[in-house]
């Protein structure tokens, strides 16, 4: 208990924090700052397997989340008939050509020596087989962003519960990290943070204008929740009686029979969109757990013993008989596929999938000021740092209001001075994000919770 | 006829902005290399550090302006180049020496550094958006054409017209000024040649009675005149906005590294490595063959490799593979 009473602390702090949200500002930014406080925990979750756990430096964040986006479209949204019927057969083409050529290259790969020749060859036959697949690929994407392309324009998805696509979104995320990280993890750290920034940024190239595929940037809306909706909640019999329960005295102050009966509508409506949050609440503090209890007992398992061992001494590791190729290739996926659970269920809470708000600076950097805030290596400071991160990201401009109106209070309004700094309040979070960071990075460069090694 | 036709057409399209583009970039890339090869770090914070340079300098043209000061046919935020260099350059040390200087002096590891100057990144971020704001500010002014497409048109009876705007002009004029001065500099001068020695083997540079505070401080002076200047000549050419600067940090890696990294020639052809290849690669060629081949094989499509769509994702392709297949650069620099 001792040990832990940081960690403890530390959480309760939070917690208290999201509570005064709750309380002075309303339950409704209170819970959906939750929310997003669990997602951006599984995404550091992922961030700090990588970093904390194996010293990978992973830039590619961004790409990782979109393409867990990308699952929850393709899962839940229902087929566009009309659209497999245009094009479907060349898409479909194209992807046995896809396949093909990997398969030839991979034969020419593995049973020809290394030579200029080979290199000449698969360039070649590279090349050759993207103009090929351009050639086959255009009529069909033609017709299929033809189809209807107001509302839909694109192949759709397979109609299944958006559920599924947490663990699609991590398979897509996997098999991404596994290409990569085949192409990337020789290189040296900085260069591998490099590489892997720019990777991502192809994959939101392509998914922003492939429109066949993911509607690029007109994006998909209205995607099927797993929580019920707002407006059905509103209807229905017991949620009224359950939000007339927990307010009857609130209520029963109120003599007017339809005064009471408008209040209540009024707490209906409020009570259904914290009662749907919660929902969700609920199903990311599952998958938070889930994957806390696995990452933790991965880290006192043997093989989390190992890829210490690889992060601090690779020769020594590799002199030990350990794969350490194999390794960084094996986290470097683990890392991802839950980067891309996250990206699944941002998508999911949000309900639509929006490729141009895919942004270096949000879904890369931001993560890793979470990691290196809360302490590498620690899940729970991993966790802790994801929730502290987004919290002062989201609160940084009314406390960043606070604090300029509190400087100048003797200046009159109308100064210029006050004035611009008031407009640009909301670029304040990165001058706080940069600061913390820094001032981490100086004063405790092992975060908030550090990590501690205990053998049992 | 239709042969001249096909190269103007070629030369408006595709040389004279990729040169354009290819200067802009190949400054950054030289900033990003110095900064590498000196300092031994991967500086995340080089787009913003070139908007800070940019905004100082869009400041002091506004206050030039509004004192009626002007160059008249050019642009008067050649004036104001030199203030903004200054300040920029005060920044910088200032960074340094709250930042940077407490990691040099601990040996850390470059991904720690790496680490901060993503810290110093959202600073330079919120400080930019603080002052200026997020938007969208041309702040060029002055003659905005050397040649107008319907003049050259007129001059040379042909069918294609040739524009050359004064930025593109001004870019390339500045550029070759600047990389000359640069490798004289580090070439010929014996501060530049102990730059060298230092960035090739500190150690030695050491014993041989190098000071290492003052190659930190010209590196930095160099690196804030490449900044600044850099980053000025693409806003002339297009504008200046924080974000797309915070972009343009990628396709400056991508140069850096395809050029070899550390070395300072290889960043510079770098540069117009990846702005040709990113035009080369996504321009539509219809025109062009409708030009030069005869009207029987003319072209239905556009005879565009890639959608410009996929500009950036040209660069990051190029930068990928040349790490795949050469680590070290194209030009040969440090092996990563």
């Amino acid at each position: 208990m001792r040990k832990n009473l940081n960690v403890i602390a530390a959480y309760s702090i939070m917690m208290v924090l999201i509570l005064m949200v709750g309380i002075f500002q309303s339950w409704n930014i209170a819970l959906s700052i939750f929310n997003l406080c669990l997602i951006s925990a599984v995404m550091t979750m992922g961030a700090n397997i990588q970093w904390g756990y194996a010293g990978l430096i992973n830039f590619g964040i961004m790409g990782y989340t979109a393409l867990g986006g990308l699952a929850a479209v393709l899962i839940s949204v229902d087929p566009v008939q009309e659209a497999w019927r245009a094009g479907g057969f060349d898409i479909l083409m194209c992807l046995w050509l896809i396949i093909v050529m990997v398969l030839v290259i991979r034969f020419i790969l593995k049973n020809f020596k290394k030579s200029k020749l080979r290199t000449y060859s698969i360039a070649a036959l590279i090349i050759t087989g993207i103009i090929i697949i351009r050639v086959t690929a255009e009529p069909g994407i033609e017709k299929i962003e033809a189809v209807n392309p107001a509302s839909t324009g694109f192949l759709g998805g397979f109609g299944l519960p958006i559920i599924f696509s947490w663990i699609v979104g991590a398979l897509f995320a996997g098999g991404l990290a596994f290409v990569v990280g085949k192409v990337a993890l020789g290189l040296r750290a900085d260069y591998l943070a490099i590489a892997t920034l720019l990777i991502s940024e192809i994959v939101i190239a392509i998914i922003k204008h492939e429109d066949w595929l993911t509607r690029g940037v007109k994006n998909v809306i209205g995607l099927k929740r797993p929580a019920p909706y707002e407006v059905d909640l509103q209807t229905t019999d017991w949620f009224i009686s359950l939000v007339e329960k927990f307010n009857s005295g609130k209520l029963s102050v109120i003599e007017n029979l339809a005064d009471r009966q408008g209040a209540l509508n009024q707490l209906v409506i409020e009570g259904s969109s914290v009662f749907v949050k919660l929902c969700y609440s609920g199903l990311f503090l599952v998958v938070v757990i889930i994957l806390l209890i696995l990452t933790q007992k991965a880290l006192y398992s043997p093989w989390g013993r190992m890829m210490r061992a690889i992060r601090d001494n690779e020769e020594a590791a590799n002199a030990m008989g350990k794969n350490v190729v194999k390794q960084h290739l094996l986290i470097f996926i683990l890392g991802s596929a839950i980067v891309g659970i996250a990206g699944a269920m941002l998508v999911t809470q949000d309900g639509l999938f929006t490729p141009g708000s895919y942004r270096p600076m949000r879904y890369t950097f931001l993560i890793w000021v979470m990691v290196i805030v809360g302490g590498s290596g620690n899940n729970f400071g991993a966790i802790l740092g994801g929730f502290v991160v987004w919290f002062l990201w989201i609160e940084a401009a009314p406390i960043s209001l606070f604090l300029i109106n509190f400087f100048t209070a003797g200046i009159p309004e109308t100064n210029a001075l006050k004035a611009h700094l008031i407009e640009s309040v909301p670029y304040f979070r990165f001058l706080m994000m940069g600061l913390g960071l820094l001032f981490i990075m100086r004063y405790r460069p092992k975060g908030i919770l550090p990590e501690k090694i205990e053998i049992k | 006829m239709d042969f001249l036709n096909a190269i103007i057409l070629l030369l408006n399209y595709i040389f004279i902005p990729a040169l354009t583009y290819g200067s802009q970039l190949a400054l950054g890339a030289i900033f990003v290399t110095l900064i590498y090869g000196i300092l031994r770090f991967a500086n995340f914070a080089t787009g913003d550090m070139m908007s800070f340079g940019t905004m100082a300098t869009i400041l002091f043209t506004w206050y030039f302006q509004s004192l009626g000061v002007s160059l008249g046919v050019l642009p008067t935020a050649l004036i104001a180049i030199p203030f903004g260099i200054v300040l920029m350059i005060l920044y910088m040390l200032l960074i340094d020496k709250f930042v940077f200087k407490y990691y040099r002096n601990q040996k850390s590891p470059p991904v720690q550094f790496a680490m901060v100057s993503i810290g110093v990144m959202f600073v330079t971020q919120a400080v930019v958006r603080i002052i200026i704001g997020p938007g969208d500010r041309r702040f060029f002014d002055g003659e905005k054409f050397i040649i107008k497409a319907r003049e050259f048109k007129e001059m040379t009876g042909l069918n294609e017209g040739l524009a050359l705007k004064s930025t593109q002009v001004i870019t390339i004029f500045i550029t070759i000024v600047l990389v000359s001065l640069l490798f004289w500099f580090l070439n010929r001068t014996k501060t530049g040649k102990s730059m060298k020695a230092y960035s090739d083997n500190e150690d030695l540079a050491l014993l041989s009675g190098i000071d290492p505070k003052k190659i930190v401080l010209v590196t930095w002076i160099i690196a804030g005149i490449l900044a600044t200047i850099g980053g000025v000549l693409y806003g002339l050419d297009k504008s200046f906005k924080p974000f797309t600067y915070f972009n343009n940090m990628l396709p400056i890696f991508a140069a850096a590294i395809v050029g070899g990294i550390g070395n300072p020639f290889g960043a510079f052809l770098g540069g117009y490595v990846i702005a040709f290849s990113e035009i080369l690669l996504t321009y539509a060629y219809k025109k062009f063959f409708m030009y030069i081949l005869p009207q029987s094989m003319e072209p239905n499509s556009l005879v565009q490799l890639l959608s410009t769509d996929y500009k950036f994702a040209v660069s990051f392709s190029i930068l990928v593979i040349v790490l795949i297949y050469r680590p070290s650069g194209i030009f040969k620099g440090k092996v990563l």
